[in-house]
């Protein structure tokens, strides 16, 4: 079977996510759609095969968390933890996304068209984010690998305590995080941009980005700071 | 943990659905909040000099069988005048045409183990422990009629699992507040108003940041300038949902640790913590859904 749907109107969320464990895994359909998802928590969980789930809806709690190889795409808005932990595959929110999208995200690319709140993309570790409206703050705090492309703006204390992850904002950036710092943008970045806009299908200059990445200041303890970075 | 719901009609037609739309709301909120659940709805105002006193009698030794006639008649005598009455086991709504202050202190003063739930011209509250679905049932919920109210499940961690200890809370007249969240400061904020003659009932977080903002209102602040100097005083995190005769308030605060999504349609505003209690409601498909903003203030006019 190519495609199958799934109500959760009617049928358990257990029975979806059991599905696309097993006899998504085993070949039994490429393609799954899931209606009435009206906000259930844990919605395409710990996929590991190459299938397409198609949630039409807003989806609740950790929806697409821990992804490998698949393609997770939400029609409505997702709750908090989108796609966290995700090692591949990628996750489409086409609405907004509460707090914590796509945190301590390995791998995958996770795109959200419109609004992130609070701690997009905290502690991630090598997973790339394009978020075509703003990011609430703390985005990006301890980030380690991987990179976020913001087309609209961010909050408060953006990549606070970066590590190697690197940020990009074509917006306005209400303040930086300690020890991140505005970088020029070389070709190389501005091909990444021009690379992840594409992939997340958003039409922006990538020109216009700004690079956002570690002073590495805070990579070694001094004693002489006297807490004051 | 603890689940929050409000629900504002703009369609007068939908003021007689007010309860039957809000129940599932709050039964969707189960999870988040299995201990105690309540709500605050305001409906149209009494006379100016009419008052209405929510009062609940679980704690007495009779619970739902108090005998609430003999109440309204003692209180008649006592008072010489009318005592309107309507009752729901524990709970009554008692309504007459003195000040509040003069049967409150009778109550106090013959029944200390009743609780005043509520006191003003537009709200009735309703407040107890259970499921939401138990305490949804207890009082009829769906059959509640108004323009707008403010509903709260529990899961407590700041103090005991009590019906006094659930929200919403009420300080003053019309006013009443819930909160998903947990305070820091609510005893440097108790030691602020206890010298200005502000009364505590509970040991609850909650009950801080209700006196303290219906303070600023009775200071004389509207509701953005309170809300503000909440902003500025209430250390924590919180989502607060707060109702007046008038309006619904949401604020949430700058770390937005805790919850809330809004779905507006041309009929309604209904606010939740999660979106599953906002599925079932009418044209939910093509309503307009967002996030609230930390360190914002969102306020709809009833």
């Amino acid at each position: 079977m190519e495609r199958l749907t799934f109500d959760l109107a009617t049928q358990p969320l257990r029975e979806l996510n059991t599905f696309l464990h097993n006899d998504a895994k085993d070949g039994k359909a490429r393609h799954v759609t899931v209606l009435n998802p009206d906000g259930a928590h844990n919605i395409a969980v710990g996929l590991d095969c190459p299938v397409e789930v198609e949630i039409i809806g807003h989806a609740g709690y950790y929806a697409g968390g821990m992804n490998k190889a698949a393609s997770v795409t939400i029609t409505g808005s997702a709750g908090t933890g989108v796609a966290e932990n995700m090692m591949s595959g990628k996750v489409h929110v086409k609405g907004f996304a509460s707090n914590g999208a796509g945190a301590s995200a390995h791998g995958g690319l996770l795109v959200i068209d419109g609004d992130a709140g609070l701690r997009c993309g905290i502690s991630l570790k090598g997973g790339n984010i394009v978020v075509g409206g703003s990011v609430g703050s703390f985005s990006a705090f301890m980030a380690q690998a991987g990179r976020m492309v913001i087309c609209g703006d961010a909050g408060d204390a953006l990549g606070d305590s970066l590590y190697e992850a690197v940020l990009y904002v074509k917006g306005s950036v209400k303040s930086l995080g300690a020890d991140a710092q505005y970088e020029p943008m070389t070709d190389e970045d501005i091909a990444a941009v021009a690379s992840l806009l594409d992939q997340a299908g958003l039409d922006h200059d990538p020109k216009a980005f700004r690079r956002i990445a570690s002073k590495r200041s805070l990579y070694h303890w001094n004693a002489d700071a006297n807490q004051e970075y | 943990m603890c689940g929050i719901v409000g629900l504002l009609v703009k369609t007068p037609a939908l003021r007689e659905k007010l309860g039957e739309l809000m129940v599932p709301m709050l039964i969707g909120m189960t999870e988040r909040g299995p201990d105690s659940a309540g709500l605050a709805v305001f409906g149209n105002p009494l006379a100016e000099s009419q008052r209405k006193i929510s009062v609940y009698s679980g704690l007495t030794e009779d619970g739902a069988d108090f005998n609430w006639l003999g109440l309204s008649h003692e209180l008649k005598s006592h008072l010489g005048v009318p005592v309107g009455i309507e009752i729901k086991g524990n709970h009554a709504v008692l309504t007459f045409d003195v000040a509040p202050a003069i049967v409150k202190r009778w109550i106090a003063e013959h029944h200390p183990k009743l609780h005043i739930l509520s006191t003003g011209r537009s709200i009735d509250l309703y407040k107890d422990i259970g499921t939401p679905a138990e305490v949804a049932a207890r009082y009829d919920f769906s059959k509640l009629t108004g323009s707008h109210l403010v509903g709260h499940t529990r899961m407590a961690t700041e103090s005991a699992v009590t019906p006094d200890r659930a929200h919403p809370f009420t300080a003053g007249e019309d006013f009443c507040l819930v909160h998903n969240g947990s305070l820091s400061n609510p005893n440097g904020i108790r030691r602020m108003l206890e010298p200005r003659g502000i009364h505590f009932e509970t040991d609850n977080d909650t009950e801080a940041a209700c006196r303290f903002l219906e303070w600023r209102l009775r200071e004389g602040d509207d509701l953005e300038t309170a809300l503000q100097k909440g902003f500025e005083e209430l250390d924590g995190f919180f989502t607060f949902l707060m109702g007046t005769p008038d309006k619904l308030a949401l604020i949430r605060d700058p770390f937005a640790c805790k919850p809330a999504v809004v779905a507006e349609t041309d009929d309604y505003v209904a606010i939740a913590s999660e979106f599953r209690s906002l599925a079932h409601l009418p044209g939910i498909k093509h309503a307009t859904v967002f996030e609230p903003a930390p360190e914002e203030m969102y306020v709809w006019n009833a």
